[in-house]
């Protein structure tokens, strides 16, 4: 047995436990019945279209498929950097502010391009920060901490 | 006539200051963020949306029309100038928009698809003016039944939309559904798929979704491309028409106004299928079709109009029957439902300002763009010689503040992080994520005219198939789905997505 189309077969794989984790969880929920229903009915029915769906993708990969075709390739550094910035930022903005977090994000993420250099990666940083400043901050009035929230001088 | 009365409506509503400023600065930054290659209408909608929160329902959806109409603007600035679409439905545009720029003539490109979109923005908005009242009449003899199959008919519509195979569509879009569901249920009060985390009671956030699927997702794979840009070079030279440039575009921009405003009623249909069909045409009814392809002005003037018309008329189906035929009109949906406000056919009635004043809005923001983008074209072609190392950063860093404002939390942050990182699984197992957006906003939608309808009938399904217009909105969903199936228009389906 050969997988002969890897995508076709990761992503019936998909659907199949993203369906299955649906029943599985609407199985909780009161069914009611089709005249009356409960919350569990049309996500049950849903998750058990889409496990059959993922399921028949999944066989059709393996038994069915024509030819042979690459599978996903991937690039972990650009994924990890930029969904890690963004976390971190999320994680940092109350605890540090807009000022630290900024930077962290901006840095972290320039890490990502090819092109990196640690000079133009901290000017940008410094660059948006002004921005965001005077947009989001002063202009538009944005609700957001900017300074960490242990030096915070209450207005 | 009541068509004027209701425009005039319209235009009471839009042009006071306030409104106008900001369609304005929605077509300006727009343009901004459309201008950046590899960024299209939707991700510039998913990146501002937080921006139009805090406004009035109104002037946030006029910013937000604003935004859309200098988002396509700016991507077909890119496709003229650096030959990278920002969409799928400026990839047409490239082929002789570019060629155009390389022969020096970018100016004149620049400004006949600026004019095209405009000729095609007043009919659309005529043909939208007078479809709606008649259209959101019939809505309201729709019993949930019929709401139900046509919600089916829309779905499978948006298959169209996804390149890959029907399969996985079908199956993104149950997906869709089924992240839809999360949450609170309406009708029970129970919590469905929450896991007891307490943000997730009202559902998943749609910006998060969207921000996610789109934005973050792609700027990581624009990072995975590793490629450099060419940039124009020299000057943009003269932006008017010369006589037989009017003269050669002026049936091309006529045709692509037709085309777009049919195609973007249907479901699937709006501004991709309508610019590729509109360029197909212009160049099987043209006489030498060999100087297609090679910088005919005609081939920017009618996908250009095509899809301009397209979009303006597909708020028909979202204004008056509630359905988003496309992903830009998901967003439209998603932000209309942030303001309070359920798309639909009650709108019209009970909103008429908003109704009559977004479609003079989409119009004036049409004009706006004409008036004010030609002559700054020069410093959006300057935009685009700023490396992309310096300005990605930046569009996550607006990503992150404008969630951080949407409800105050760090959660939805981490959300759309995670969002994100589907994104990336779905992309890299070419799984499209436009019948998801749709999925997801009709879902709760779906579900409670399913219910309603069962409850009407006492459990008997046969009510979906006895009532005429419901059967005919299966029908037409199953005509729908046997016609992707056939294998000649699968192989026509894969041709025009490969000429991209």
């Amino acid at each position: 047995m050969r997988i002969r189309h890897p995508k076709d077969f990761l992503s019936g794989l998909m659907f199949l436990l993203f369906g299955a984790a649906a029943v599985f969880f609407a199985a909780d929920y009161d069914m009611g019945s089709s005249a009356r229903m409960g919350p569990g009915y049309f996500p049950f029915a849903l998750g058990a279209f889409l496990a059959a769906l993922g399921g028949t993708l999944l066989l059709r990969s393996v038994f069915w498929a024509q030819g042979s075709r690459p599978g996903p390739v991937l690039h972990l550094k650009p994924l990890v950097l930029v969904l890690s910035s963004v976390v971190l930022f999320g994680l940092l903005l109350r605890p540090l502010g807009l000022l630290v977090s900024t930077t962290l994000l901006v840095v972290v993420s320039s890490l990502a391009s090819h092109e990196f250099r640690w000079k133009e990666a901290f000017l940008n940083a410094a660059v948006l920060i002004v921005v965001v400043l005077v947009v989001f901050v002063y202009l538009l009035d944005f609700q957001v901490p900017v300074w960490p929230s242990f030096m915070a001088v209450r207005a | 006539m009541e068509l004027f009365a209701n425009l005039a409506l319209g235009f009471q509503t839009a042009v006071s200051p306030m409104n106008l400023l900001y369609c304005l600065v929605g077509a300006l930054i727009g343009t901004l963020i459309g201008v950046l290659p590899g960024i299209g209408p939707v991700q510039t909608i998913a990146i501002l949306m937080p921006t139009t929160f805090s406004l009035p329902p109104v002037s946030a959806l006029i910013m937000l029309s604003g935004i859309y109409y200098g988002a396509q603007y700016g991507g077909s600035t890119t496709s003229i100038l650096v030959n990278v679409p920002g969409e799928a439905s400026s990839v047409v545009t490239c082929l002789d928009g570019y060629q155009m720029a390389l022969q020096g003539r970018a100016g004149a490109a620049l400004t006949i698809s600026a004019l095209g979109s405009f000729v095609a923005g007043c009919f659309a908005t005529v043909v939208l003016a007078v479809l709606a009242v008649p259209l959101s009449e019939l809505a309201f003899k729709f019993g949930p039944a019929e709401y139900f199959s046509l919600m089916v008919f829309g779905l499978i519509g948006s298959i169209v939309l996804a390149s890959g195979s029907m399969i996985k569509a079908v199956g993104m879009i149950v997906l869709g559904l089924l992240l839809g569901m999360i949450g609170t249920d309406v009708t029970s009060g129970v919590q469905r798929f929450a896991f007891g985390i307490p943000e997730l009671a009202d559902g998943i956030g749609f910006v998060s979704l969207a921000m996610g699927l789109f934005g973050i997702c792609d700027i990581i794979n624009s990072l995975e491309k590793k490629q450099s840009r060419d940039i124009l070079k020299g000057k943009l030279a003269g932006l008017w028409l010369s006589k037989a440039d009017l003269k050669a575009s002026a049936p091309a921009v006529l045709r692509g106004t037709l085309c777009g405003s049919l195609l973007g009623i249907l479901p699937g249909g709006g501004a991709i299928l309508s610019s590729f069909t509109a360029y197909m045409l212009e160049k099987k009814s043209s006489r030498n079709p060999e100087s297609f392809g090679k910088g005919n002005i005609r081939g920017v003037a009618a996908p250009e109009s095509a899809n301009n018309a397209a979009a303006q008329t597909s708020f028909v189906p979202l204004l008056t029957l509630g359905i988003p035929p496309n992903v830009v009109l998901a967003m439209m949906a998603g932000a209309m439902m942030i303001h309070g406000i359920q798309p639909g056919p009650r709108v019209i009635s009970s909103n008429p300002e908003l109704f009559w004043g977004v479609i003079v809005a989409m119009w004036l923001g049409n004009a706006i763009l004409v008036l004010l983008n030609l002559p700054l074209v020069g410093i959006w072609v300057r935009l685009l010689s700023v490396p992309f190392r310096r300005l990605y950063p930046a569009i996550l860093l607006f990503c992150c503040i404008g969630l951080y404002s949407v409800n105050n939390n760090t959660f939805d942050i981490g959300l759309t992080a995670f969002c994100g990182l589907l994104g990336y699984i779905f992309h890299k197992l070419d799984c499209e994520p436009a019948p998801l957006i749709l999925g997801f906003i009709l879902g709760p939608m779906m579900e409670e005219n399913l219910r309603r309808g069962m409850l009407l009938s006492r459990g008997d399904p046969s009510v979906f198939f006895t009532r005429p217009l419901s059967l005919g909105f299966l029908l037409a969903a199953a005509a729908m789905l046997v016609m992707l199936a056939l294998p000649a228009i699968r192989r026509g389906r894969e041709v025009a997505f490969k000429e991209k």
